[in-house]
């Protein structure tokens, strides 16, 4: 269970650690009782258990589910249409019919908030989605095989990982001309993939040592079926703890990104892009400063949240 | 500790080759002559452009351009942008404003996480260490471009306690971006010293240093607290690096002419020599900064050295 030290460091730092793997293999070497489904049904089910009681849990449950219910149907929230604007009300402040106000284009602010949401789920859901198939996929690789392949990997997530995320994406996406949802999940998730692998791959180390695997093994698994079957489902828990934070992490990358103005593009409706035009009209209009930050900021609190959440209850050495 | 020390040398330049390279062949991929740019509108003699590009190393192919590059870098020289006038000009004058800019955020940061995380930690569950788990939180949830802009907006205009733009009040000048660059670390930083503190805290060894009768500041600030200070420092190491690049969306909120002011306008503008010159020097302190706490973790934690 010690892998959680390292997913913890991670999770508090977005970064690795120095390996040390080589004590927690050795630490790990406890026996499991049980087959490693039911090791795993166990683990989550005891931290089900302990989650349902948790406030904050349920208070990130309820902000997260709210925002992807907005980014599916934000009908349900407003009948206004974000884009139906009329100059005649532009930078209107808040009134009883108007709470957000209107921009300088006067289109109603709430509805416009309401459908930023849409677009910063995707990123986030999306970049962190390919991002977790490939670190799965090439943290197996690197973990289990070793050798020299695991070498050149991990040369490869040292580079990579050197590059800060902003700067890079600065750079990268500037060079693209057009630059919607797609280039933007595409920067984000070959940024963002170095650290998920180191995740995985120490994971995948610790795991593959398990008598189990080698129970397995000696039954005639194949490496495939090992893989997928024994260790995936052990090792996936920090991925998935780091997972939840860092999709907030992402909303808040491409919000930064947009605001830059080298990330989404006008007309799209994007948080980003609000604070983004809320800039210069910061001392006439705070209104338009406040509300998409305060959409973008719930957002990311509620993702980070649920994040720190799942590793207390995960965690069986902070209880 | 030699060999240790050795290996993490050796390892550190394909590192420091295959990142520049990375960034080399990304920017000069930027679509666009930017030679033929120069001119605007009316068309260049061609034996201008071809002098121009045989001074910018332009007409010779991709591989030797980097290799001339890396060559010059090596000996301090980043090569000039298309108005003639040095990198290293660029950069120097814009050095001092981004390093005393991360240096503030990083005093901030280090002292008030630290402490407020020594105090959540010591005793965990107690209403300071809810405070400090929720706050740090909230910090880390509001992206530093709203921050930055509720900052000036609230203590800098309808208050006026401190300057909101530009270098005019000297060291004041520099407080309220620090605060704001800071922010998230400081965040990172309480939270780890909170979890790292409290593990270590239950462990056998501080159980022996209280049992032989030490007090309880000796215990603390001696026995536990150098251990816990382990996954800290590999993460200042890590955020050092990060605050010079994250001082972009800073530098820009607060109008301070430092590296990353410098780098968002050079890619505006398709200066790609002073787009790789900058962040390749970002890159070096990023990397050197992680060199120093890996030598400063195998001395915190001998174990290290003998992996």
């Amino acid at each position: 269970m010690s892998d959680f030290r390292q997913a913890e460091a991670v999770t508090e730092t977005e970064t690795v650690a120095p390996p040390v793997t080589e004590e927690v293999e050795e630490e790990v070497q406890k026996p499991i009782e049980g087959p490693p489904p039911g090791a795993t049904t166990s683990l989550w089910s005891d931290a089900w258990k302990e989650l349902r009681t948790s406030p904050l849990f349920l208070v990130s449950l309820g902000l997260v589910v709210l925002f992807i219910v907005m980014a599916i149907a934000p009908q349900l929230f407003t009948s206004t249409d974000p884009r139906a604007c009329s100059l005649s009300n532009s930078l209107e402040r808040p009134s009883s019919e108007h709470w957000f106000g209107f921009d300088l284009q006067g289109c109603d602010y709430y509805a416009r908030s309401i459908y930023g949401a849409r677009i910063s789920m995707a990123i986030g859901v999306t970049v962190i989605g390919f991002a977790a198939i490939l670190a799965v996929i090439l943290g197996s690789i690197s973990g289990y095989y070793g050798g020299w392949l695991d070498s050149v990997i991990a040369r490869l997530t040292d580079i990579w990982f050197a590059i800060p995320t902003i700067l890079g994406g600065i750079v990268i996406l500037s060079l693209l001309g057009e630059r919607g949802f797609f280039q933007v999940s595409f920067v984000l998730v070959i940024l963002g993939w170095p650290t998920m692998l180191r995740l995985y791959r120490s994971s995948v180390l610790s795991v593959k040592e398990m008598d189990y695997v080698e129970a397995a093994r000696a039954l005639g698994a194949s490496d495939f079926r090992i893989l997928l079957k024994h260790i995936l489902p052990n090792a996936i828990t920090p991925v998935i703890i780091y997972a939840a934070i860092s999709i907030g992490v992402i909303i808040a990358a491409e919000a930064a990104l947009s605001f830059l103005g080298v990330g989404l593009q006008l007309p799209a409706i994007s948080w980003g892009l609000m604070i983004s035009g809320a800039q210069t009209r910061i001392l006439q209009a705070p209104h338009l400063l406040l509300f998409p930050g305060l959409f973008l900021s719930l957002a990311v609190f509620g993702f980070i949240l649920m994040g720190d959440a799942l590793r207390d209850a995960l965690d069986p050495k902070g209880r | 500790m030699g060999r240790y020390l050795i290996r993490r040398v050796l390892q550190f330049v394909p590192v420091f080759l295959g990142a520049t390279f990375l960034i080399f062949s990304l920017v000069f991929l930027i679509p666009g002559d930017p030679i033929r740019a120069l001119s605007g509108d009316r068309p260049m003699p061609a034996s201008v452009q071809q002098a121009l590009e045989a001074r910018y190393n332009l007409d010779k192919p991709f591989w030797q351009q980097y290799y001339l590059y890396v060559a010059g870098v090596v000996q301090g020289d980043f090569g000039e942008d298309f108005r003639g006038r040095e990198v290293t000009d660029i950069m120097r004058e814009r050095i001092p404003v981004t390093f005393k800019l991360a240096i503030y955020a990083f005093t901030f940061e280090v002292a008030i996480g630290i402490a407020a995380g020594i105090m959540a930690g010591l005793r965990k569950g107690g209403f300071i260490d809810n405070l400090v788990r929720i706050s740090t939180l909230i910090v880390i949830s509001i992206p530093i471009f709203v921050l930055g802009f509720m900052a000036q907006l609230l203590i800098g205009v309808r208050w006026g306690w401190l300057p909101v733009s530009g270098l005019g009040d000297g060291f004041k000048s520099y407080i309220l971006p620090a605060i704001v660059l800071g922010s998230t670390s400081l965040a990172y930083i309480a939270r780890l010293t909170r979890t790292s503190l409290a593990e270590n805290m239950r462990a056998d060894y501080v159980r022996t240093a209280t049992a032989k009768g030490l007090k309880r500041s000796r215990v603390v600030g001696v026995h536990a607290l150098r251990n816990s200070m382990i996954p800290v420092i590999t993460f200042l190491g890590v955020d050092l690096g990060g605050l010079m690049g994250g001082a972009i969306i800073t530098e820009g909120i607060f109008n301070l002419p430092g590296l990353g002011n410098a780098v968002f306008r050079a890619v505006v503008q398709q200066e790609g020599t002073v787009v790789v010159g900058i962040v390749t020097f970002l890159v070096l302190i990023f990397l050197l900064s992680n060199l120093v706490v890996d030598v400063l973790y195998a001395v915190l934690d001998p174990r290290i050295r003998y992996e």
